[in-house]
């Protein structure tokens, strides 16, 4: 069977600008949470969030370029062009054609929508700027990362709400896999915190106003957060062939529909993915080391997920350890499975298991080591990422170390 | 020079990534690189600024009642529009 493995990763989101910062904050157990900077937010009940802070947009993209690129796909592009960067791919030294890009997006150019409407609705205005179609498309970052780097080869984007990255990493997977292509950009971006998108999840009262503290008996719902993380996924001889070093592996992938509710996540279904995923992966439960939780604080999620782990890790729960991180950056939705992959990317290459931060006591319903608080150091042999969306769609991804 | 000639330069030359010096009426925009996308940009930014309606449809430029040859012929078309505006 042909083996995938990733060779270049790239960020931006509320933890930092790169993979290092990235990496560090997560290591240090940072929150990049704070009181959320935007238009109109006084009109907002939740107003807490993880917005990429710092961060401008000019020093990175031209003119002409920026009138194109909606946030979510300006953070695509400059994470996508740091994998490459990593990866030492350059232009020639692969067959474009077989090539390609998956980004996952559950809101695509949502800022774009939330301005343009702003215009025509709110300020009368009876014309809006002419690449608004091209900036809110959903496959907007997918397109733009192949132009730049020159990917001929199958390009799309996934749209499956919180678990849209994990699908998209999974379809990227599965197209080297099954050979269709040697090597793919795979991730997902997020920038849905703007009044509109934020007025729409307050609606569901699903929101902390607080702050995002998975599995702590005094959490109050989920945070929001915003950015992109990008990987180069490569079949491993094409990587070793051009003396590219592979990170870790990609072994399995499983996803599943609950066929049930619209919001609510199920038991059974979390456990199936992830039995799944592990079957896909031809490893055991007990060889997991780290699990990166889907997490998300709300009470539905956290102790459903808890049960489903209870029930496919049994025994060897004891030995696990699990980790939500949007404790420090937040969800960020379609973005959010390919940020919390770089968990597992940091676990598997340097050894630390990122914490769950903001736990004062543990909720009793989630009997899991969830790294309360601090980082953990321990070898990392095996690593699961867990997304499970709205619409009860569920797709879990298996990592193993290069050794 | 009309103000309107000088404004109508300066959108075309920050379309066409030039300084507005390298842009005279008798300039095309095909010259000056300026594609059918760079056209309509063109078009949002001269509507904006002069508070006028440009009709054009990119699958027929040539049906438009503004001449979009060159720069003086836009220019012309522009200051009749604002004109008319004005009535």
């Amino acid at each position: 069977m042909r083996r995938v493995v990733i060779t270049g990763q790239g960020t931006v989101n509320p933890l930092g600008k790169s993979v290092q910062e990235t990496y560090d904050a997560m290591a240090k157990g940072q929150c990049a949470i704070t009181q959320l900077q935007i238009r109109d937010v006084e009109r907002l009940s939740v107003r807490v969030g993880a917005q990429v802070q710092d961060y401008q947009a000019e020093r990175h993209f031209s003119r002409q370029e920026l009138v194109r690129l909606d946030r979510f796909s300006q953070f695509a592009l400059l994470s996508a062009r740091q994998a490459a960067e990593q990866a030492g791919l350059e232009a020639g030294s692969f067959c474009k054609e077989s090539a390609g890009v998956v980004i996952g997006t559950a809101g695509g150019g949502l800022n774009t929508w939330d301005s343009s409407y702003r215009a025509v609705y709110q300020e009368r205005k009876n014309r809006v700027h002419p690449f608004v179609v091209p900036r809110l498309m959903n496959n907007a970052a997918a397109s733009t990362i192949s132009m730049q780097l020159q990917l001929q080869g199958p390009t799309f984007s996934v749209s499956t709400a919180c678990s849209s990255s994990n699908h998209a990493i999974g379809q990227a997977f599965h197209m080297i896999r099954g050979g269709a292509a040697e090597l793919m950009f795979a991730g997902g971006s997020e920038s849905m915190i703007c009044f509109g998108g934020i007025k729409a999840w307050e609606s569901l009262r699903v929101m902390s106003s607080t702050g995002c503290r998975p599995f702590s008996a005094d959490r109050d719902g989920m945070v929001q957060g915003e950015g992109a993380a990008v990987f180069l996924l490569e079949e491993y001889s094409h990587a070793t062939a051009r003396g590219a070093q592979p990170l870790c592996e990609i072994l399995g992938f499983c996803m599943t529909s609950d066929a049930g509710d619209i919001v609510l996540p199920s038991r059974e279904g979390a456990a199936r993915t992830m039995r799944g995923a592990l079957a896909d992966a031809g490893i055991d439960a007990a060889e997991i080391d780290y699990v990166n939780a889907h997490g998300t604080a709300t009470a539905a999620n956290d102790r459903i997920e808890c049960a489903a782990i209870h029930d496919v890790f049994d025994s060897c729960v004891e030995e696990l350890r699990v980790s939500s991180t949007k404790s420090m950056h937040g969800h960020l939705i379609g973005g959010t499975g390919a940020v919390e992959l770089l968990a597992c990317t940091l676990a598997l290459t340097q050894g630390v298991i990122a914490p769950t931060i903001g736990i004062k006591k543990q909720d009793p319903n989630c009997r899991l080591d969830v790294v309360p608080n601090k980082a953990v150091h321990s070898r990392v042999d095996f690593a699961m990422s867990n997304a499970f969306a709205f619409g009860g769609l569920n797709a879990v991804l298996v990592l193993g170390a290069s050794r | 020079m009309s103000s309107i000639y000088s404004q109508v330069i300066d959108i075309i030359a920050s379309q066409a990534v030039l300084d507005v010096a390298d842009v005279g009426p008798e300039s095309t925009l095909e010259e000056l690189g300026i594609d059918s996308l760079g056209i309509v940009e063109a078009i949002f930014a001269i509507e904006e600024m002069f508070d006028i309606d440009i009709s054009f449809n990119a699958n027929e430029p040539g049906e438009s009642d503004v001449d979009f040859t060159s720069v003086g012929s836009i220019v012309e078309a522009v200051e009749r529009l604002v004109t008319s505006k004005r009535g």
